[in-house]
């Protein structure tokens, strides 16, 4: 007899009950759908990580100063305040300056660097336009090079140049969102015009390019100008807040933050263990970020696998409860000629078909969750997630058959046959 | 049907079964000896628990001998593993049941064309035999009626249609007149006279003197024994019922 017979016999075995063969697949469908779904969320966390990651820049590392509070911990009897007022020991108030951000831009010494950028920050700046007044949370001072390294494009006017830093130009761009609350409208109307920030006035000189939200935080609320002219009118001359740099090569990101390492220890009169700066590179934030959320997906995966085991119990059941209710067909099937293996391939397959129509409808249905924007949060169905559901589904099919059906199949006819 | 005329299609040898153990065991059937020859109508009567219907299902190969030898068209059967046991019941062994023993929720189609699916036949094939085994039992007009829509009677036509359609050694029938009503009854004892004409083998299961009239030999048993062995017609001949007018079913 031929497989295809067997999967005739089985189906309409199937079909006999329609309800309860409907519930038992429904069993699998959640299984397998819950397995989709899970470790599409995973997925889609983990690229949402990386996506952000991604969206500040490749390549990159910054450099920040120590917190003092670290410095302090780091070095329990030496007050801040001697710090700064003691000249001859290594521990010196020097954080990061613009003449550090000039000594790495060095070809000499850091060959791996590309770009190097001050970055300076001014916070509690109001930005007002004829009346309209908006405060932005961030304000960046900063070089030509940051926009490159920040992957940064302007949508309308033009960039800041070189000569507008030399001479402390008063320009700036905006992001959209700071643009919409000035001009109203889709904000295109700012460019050109004079806004002033605290009192002080600027000329809107480009418009960025939307970077969207991430999480909580709106990417496009910000204002990018020259450093020189964001020291001169908003955040004084004092230390700059960080320090970004871009590698030549993302190969090359471990290079470059050796070389920005000697060459601040050398400035700072620091080493590895009294450095009072960290440079930090967006591989390591990758790395780390996306390790949590493999774990989050390994997790999320296993509790889902265990709904698709009892899905699998589910089937065994079923088919269980079908070879009793089938005894006497089994005992008139054998009456009539079919053998061991006849009865054990019908009774298997189907539980096979039970499990597998189960995990394609609950692959269909995982697939459409997984549609679902919730708060700019989208699943990502993982092609391993459906291949692993599929055939797992499948073996819990060929699994919890096997033994229903090598019941059925060592029944002696006579028995089967006399069976009430 | 043409085949050696001196082996016998059934050859039981001092076959004996029991159940249980110790004092409890029990001689369904106690060392019967017993040769049918090819196109014999045999009809094996004798009371409840005589052992008449573990004999049947011994010589059908439903279930195996305790002691004895037993030879199905010369084939000793229990020399044979589970897939040549199907194998020889699909090939050489119909099957007629009391309860008819259809496959529920199937059509009567799917039902007779059962045994051919098992034996590989394809399946053009398959439906060609079936619909002309169905036709011969004059159902041809129900093929595609499932159990439940037909009457016994009708039933159990189908049932004799699908222990036919394999073109059997032997058609087994256990009581197959005892859940019908004698209108049902005399259609499927008249199946069976033209089936005996044409030269089958029967071998049937009844406790009624009405059935076994039709037969051409007739077998008592009792207490799992043979008691009595009578003739009423020659191998070769036709049936009695269709030699001369049958004595009635129901008498």
């Amino acid at each position: 007899m031929s497989i295809s017979e067997s999967a005739r016999f089985a189906w309409r075995g199937l079909t006999a009950n329609k309800p309860r063969s409907a519930l038992t697949m429904l069993g699998i469908l959640i299984g397998v759908a819950s397995v989709i779904i899970l470790v599409g969320v995973g997925t889609g966390a983990n690229q949402s990580v990386t996506d952000t990651l991604n969206s500040l820049g490749t390549n990159t590392l910054t450099i920040t100063r120590k917190s003092s509070d670290t410095t302090q911990l780091r070095n329990p009897f030496v007050a801040p305040s001697v710090d700064a007022a003691g000249s001859g020991t290594n521990i010196r108030d020097t954080r990061l300056t613009m003449s550090d951000a000039e000594a790495l831009a060095d070809p000499e010494l850091a060959p791996a660097i590309r770009l190097v950028a001050p970055v300076v920050v001014a916070t509690r700046v109001t930005a007002t336009l004829n009346g309209a007044s908006h405060p932005i949370p961030s304000t960046t001072g900063t070089t030509t090079a940051y926009l490159s390294i920040n992957n940064d494009t302007v949508v309308a006017g033009r960039v800041f140049t070189d000569t507008d830093y030399r001479a402390h130009s008063r320009v700036l761009l905006t992001g959209r969102t700071v643009a919409e609350a000035l001009a109203g409208g889709d904000g295109s109307s700012l460019l050109g015009q004079v806004i002033r920030l605290n009192g002080k006035e600027f000329t809107v000189i480009g418009i960025l390019e939307a970077k969207g939200v991430t999480g909580r935080l709106d990417q496009d609320d910000r204002i990018i100008a020259p450093a020189t002219a964001v020291q001169d009118h908003l955040a004084g001359y004092g230390d700059l807040s960080s320090i970004v740099a871009q590698a030549v090569s993302a190969a090359a990101v471990n290079d470059a933050q050796a070389q920005i390492e000697s060459i601040l220890d050398a400035r700072h009169r620091t080493n590895v263990d009294t450095r009072d700066f960290t440079v930090t590179n967006s591989a390591t934030f990758l790395n780390a970020a996306k390790s949590i959320t493999d774990i989050f997906t390994v997790l999320l995966g296993s509790l889902a696998t265990v709904s698709l085991l009892v899905g699998g119990i589910g089937v065994m059941n079923i088919m269980l409860v079908t070879v009793t209710e089938r005894t006497r067909e089994i005992g008139i099937r054998k009456a009539i000629g079919a053998g061991r293996s006849d009865i054990i391939l019908q009774f298997m397959l189907e539980a096979v078909l039970l499990s597998v129509l189960g995990g394609i409808a609950g692959i269909i249905f995982g697939y459409l969750v997984c549609q679902i924007e919730i708060s700019g949060f989208r699943a990502v169905v993982a092609p391993y997630s459906v291949a692993l559901a599929f055939s797992f589904s499948l073996a819990v099919g060929l699994f919890f058959g096997i033994y229903p059906a090598m019941r059925a199949a060592s029944l002696k006819p006579i028995d089967a046959l006399r069976y009430e | 049907m043409t085949g050696p005329p001196d082996r016998p299609v059934i050859d039981l040898r001092n076959v004996s079964k029991t159940y249980g153990v110790g004092e409890t065991l029990v001689h369904a059937v106690d060392g019967v000896t017993l040769q049918v020859q090819r196109g014999d109508y045999v009809a094996v009567m004798g009371p409840s628990g005589s052992g008449k219907s573990t004999m049947m299902n011994l010589i059908g190969c439903l279930d195996a001998q305790t002691r004895g030898l037993y030879r199905l068209d010369g084939v000793d059967v229990r020399l044979l593993d589970d897939r040549q046991q199907s194998r020889i019941r699909n090939r050489k062994i119909g099957f007629v049941f009391q309860n008819f023993n259809l496959i529920a929720r199937t059509t009567a189609l799917s039902n007779v064309e059962l045994p051919l699916v098992y034996a590989g036949v394809p399946a053009r094939e398959r439906r060609r035999r079936a619909l002309a085994a169905l036709r011969e039992v004059g159902l041809a007009d129900r093929i595609e009626h499932t159990p439940a829509q037909l009457s016994g009677g009708q039933q159990q036509r189908v049932a004799i249609a699908r222990a036919m359609v394999t073109e059997p050694v032997i058609l087994l029938a256990d009581e197959p007149t005892g859940a019908l009503d004698s209108h049902s009854s005399e259609e499927v004892l008249a199946l069976f006279d033209q089936l005996s004409a044409h030269g089958r083998t029967l071998v049937v299961i009844t406790h009624e003197a009405g059935v076994a009239a039709h037969a051409k030999r007739v077998l008592q048993m009792h207490d799992g024994r043979i008691r009595s062995d009578e003739r009423n017609a020659p191998v070769d001949a036709p049936p009695p019922a269709l030699r001369h007018p049958p004595t009635g079913v129901a008498s």
